[in-house]
């Protein structure tokens, strides 16, 4: 490898043969070059026999952004995308349950209101919230439910499309600038689903 | 027109379509099935190997060595994992081969059944791509696309695992089916832009150097090469897989570079102001230290594998495409050009560092043993090598004549790789003089097939450096371990000469530089295959070398110097 160690992230979305095998060897390819995958979502696609998985990997910059090609040299990856540095919009899907007996429980549905979070099922004494958004926006609620008592927090990896219009300036892709401002959500396409 | 089959006459009817006429394998119960169809297709010949390794290797052997797809058949579990490193080494070197591996039936796989191993799993990184055929009626699709695969693009091996039952199982055949592989590419024409972009750096350039790759030589770019080099009057180097797509004997032949290629070579590359590499993947015993690679070069980058481009050397120009087809439109922006200085300088380099050299020795050397092998023979044979200094010796003292000549495992440097590649091109090339040029190290891990050239009327042309050593590991653990030499000596190397005769074959031993001659015309001579023990004695250090990830700084031309 010529020049830096720096550690990068990019984010890959592919679409794939529906077919045993495929995620191995993905996964053995990303292991021989040493990626870590940070983040993996699959889902069946608009197009039947095909899926899309959108990961996250990170690796020494000068490898990983190599990826994409690597990738699409397998016979199965239909097409793949490196989006990390293109105007992107993602987002991630988070199952929290928190503590909530009657006492607490007002405080608890005031965050969720205000996080734009769904109660998804009421316990006794728990609550169980719905969120999706940008990391940020998850990883700050969750911050902010930890003094209630976290029951059980269940993420998703990223999905993420190209945005319909173009926005300049705007670029979703890296984990650095994932600041997610509500004013340009756009619905996630109904082929990702989300699942791990 | 669809036709109803047993799995096992789909195999052999699609392998047929294919142009199959010879396979390579070993049987066992769970591909017994498919044997046992065999002798309802006459022209599907079968040679029996030794070792499915050697089955793997002779597939390959033939394959490199005619342009086709080798095709290897092994059963499961051992059998199959027999193949593994035969399909390493031709996934390495880009070789088109299809293996059919049989598998347990469908309802014991994953249960640890009898010879049952996961075969896909185990070579997923090792093969272009692999399959598990869970029903006869996907029998024929999956073998079209296999050899689709094998042959086109970067080619490269290709698995088939088909699991006992499914051979017996009735299935439909539609042999006249397209292929359906969405999200396999293969590069078209290259782009103008690219190519008109390449084109202007090589007009614009001083001091160009031509790295002729392997993909050269898939691509039987042959006639090509010589026309744009002689255009553009540019010296041509080679990469140790690209040698004999450019003959030696021409005036702009410049050797190869890298760990153990000539000074000169490796020296214009280090002072060329552009390189144009056609069809190689800049390895890293070609570059060393990718930092400190021909520092003053621009370079461009045409490879059929978009994968490659940027992967170890950043390049300034990329033309993806087939090299033969990148030739033909490069070949008009080219202008031509004499190049006079530059030419003069490689003269120059290549007499000031002739790297090839013999020394001065009453000795049998190795170096002596190639290089009698390449008068003798005109530099016409075909040669094959196992991996080590006899490995090197070939590539640098024989003079090669003849397109597509040298058959070697860059790549893997797979070891044992000389005997059965000897019988593969040999059966694909019943005609011509096939010479394998053996470490007694390599030879003695496949000598097995030895009874494969024999049982087939094969006359391969084994030529043993016997040094009674891993030389290689010799000379390393004299340069880099401080001469603690561990594990490198062989007290009890078998008689190779009654080796021969236990076999059946023809043997001679070689003692003496004033033998050579003699006994490389006999063996060319006799109607069969021959063992000729050429006993090297010590072992001698092989030059020019420049330690691995290292550079041209530290080229270490000849002894003591
Ligand atoms: C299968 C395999 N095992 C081990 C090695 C490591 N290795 C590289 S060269 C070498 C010595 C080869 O000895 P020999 O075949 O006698 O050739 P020589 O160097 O003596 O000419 C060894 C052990 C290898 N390349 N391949
Ligand atoms: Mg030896």
């Amino acid at each position: 490898m010529t020049s830096t160690n720096r550690t990068q992230q990019r984010t890959i979305s592919a679409l794939v043969q529906d077919k045993p095998g495929v995620l191995a060897r993905i996964s053995g390819l990303f292991r021989r070059r040493g990626f870590n995958i940070a983040s993996l979502a699959v889902g069946r696609s608009e197009t039947s026999g095909l899926s899309r998985m959108t990961f996250v990997v990170e690796g020494p910059e000068e490898v990983v952004k190599h990826v994409a090609a690597q990738l699409d040299r397998l016979i199965d990856v239909v097409e793949v995308r490196d989006i990390t540095e293109s105007n992107i919009v993602w987002r991630e899907l988070a199952l929290i349950k928190v503590k909530a007996p009657a006492k607490t429980r007002g405080e608890v549905l005031e965050l969720t209101n205000v996080y734009r979070a769904n109660v998804i099922d009421i316990g006794v004494q728990s609550l169980t919230l719905e969120i999706s958004g940008g990391r940020q926006k998850i990883d700050s609620l969750i911050e902010l439910l930890r003094k209630f008592g976290l029951l059980e927090v269940i993420r998703t990896g990223r999905v993420a499309t190209l945005r319909g219009t173009l926005i300049e300036g705007e670029n979703d892709g890296l984990f650095q600038s994932d600041a997610s401002s509500p004013t340009y959500i756009l619905p996630v396409t109904s082929g990702e689903s989300g699942s791990v | 027109m669809s036709k109803h089959l047993s799995g096992s006459q789909i195999v052999c009817e699609a392998l047929i379509k294919e142009g199959v006429d010879v396979v390579f394998g070993i049987p066992g119960g769970a591909i017994l099935p498919l044997y046992g169809v065999l002798s309802q297709y006459p022209d599907l010949r079968h040679i029996l190997s030794r070792h499915e390794q050697g089955a793997a290797h002779s597939a390959d052997g033939y394959a490199r060595s005619t342009g086709r797809v080798g095709v290897a058949f092994a059963t499961s579990g051992p059998g199959a994992t027999n193949l593994v490193t035969g399909l390493a080494t031709a996934m390495m070197d880009s070789v088109p081969m299809v293996a059919i591996t049989g598998q347990v039936g469908r309802a014991a796989i994953g249960t640890d059944a009898f010879q049952e191993a996961d075969i896909t799993g185990a070579s997923m990184p090792l093969t272009k791509h692999n399959y598990l055929v869970m029903r006869a009626d996907d029998l024929g699709a999956t073998l079209h696309e296999a050899f689709h695969i094998a042959r086109t693009g970067r080619p490269g091996p290709v698995l088939i695992d088909i699991p006992k039952d499914v051979f017996t199982e009735m299935g439909n055949y539609d042999p006249d089916a397209s292929l359906n592989l969405p999200g396999y590419k293969i590069p078209g024409k290259a782009k103008e832009h690219e190519v008109n972009a390449a084109a202007k750096l090589i007009n614009e350039s001083e001091r160009p150097v031509i790295l002729a790759g392997h993909g050269v030589i898939l691509s039987q770019a042959f006639d090509e090469l010589k026309q744009f080099a002689e255009k553009a009057q540019i010296p041509v180097v080679t990469t140790l897989l690209g040698i004999s797509s450019f003959p030696e004997d021409h005036v702009l032949s410049t050797g190869f570079p890298g760990m153990h290629g000539m000074a000169y070579a490796s020296l214009a590359v280090d002072q060329a102001d552009l390189i144009i590499n056609f069809g190689s993947r800049f390895d890293d015993r070609i570059v060393g230290d990718a930092k400190r690679f021909s520092r003053k070069s621009k370079k461009i980058h045409v490879d059929i594998d978009p994968a490659e481009i940027n992967k170890t050397i950043q390049v300034d120009a990329q033309v993806v495409g087939n090299i033969k087809d990148v030739f033909g439109q490069l070949l008009p922006k080219v202008k031509q050009n004499t190049h006079v200085e530059w030419l003069q300088h490689i003269e120059h380099l290549k007499a000031e560092h002739p790297s090839l050299r013999i020394p001065e020795s009453d000795r049998l050397m190795g170096q002596h043993v190639v290089k009698a092998l390449s008068d003798v023979t005109k530099g016409e044979a075909i040669i094959t090598t196992g991996v080590g200094q006899h490995q090197m010796w070939a590539a640098q003292h024989y003079q090669f004549k003849n397109a597509n000549s040298w058959l070697s495992s860059g790549g893997a440097g797979t070891m044992g790789y000389e005997v059965p590649s000897a019988i593969g091109a040999q059966v694909g090339n019943p005609d011509k003089l096939i010479w394998s040029i053996c470490g007694d190290g390599g030879f003695q891990m496949t000598m097995m097939e030895l009874a494969t050239a024999v049982e087939n009327n094969l006359p391969v042309k084994y030529a043993i450096l016997n040094n009674n050593h891993l030389g290689m590991i010799t000379q390393w653990q004299d340069f880099f371990y401080g001469g603690d030499f561990q594990a490198e000596t062989y007290t009890a190397n078998p008689d190779f000469v009654k080796l021969a005769e236990a076999y059946g074959m023809k043997g001679i031993r070689v003692t003496k530089q004033d033998e050579l001659e003699t006994a490389i015309a006999e063996a060319n001579a006799y109607d069969g295959p021959v063992i000729v023990d050429f006993v090297i004695e010590k072992v001698d250090d092989l030059y020019p070398m420049i330690p691995a990830g290292q550079s041209i700084e530290e080229l270490i031309e000849e002894p003591n110097q």
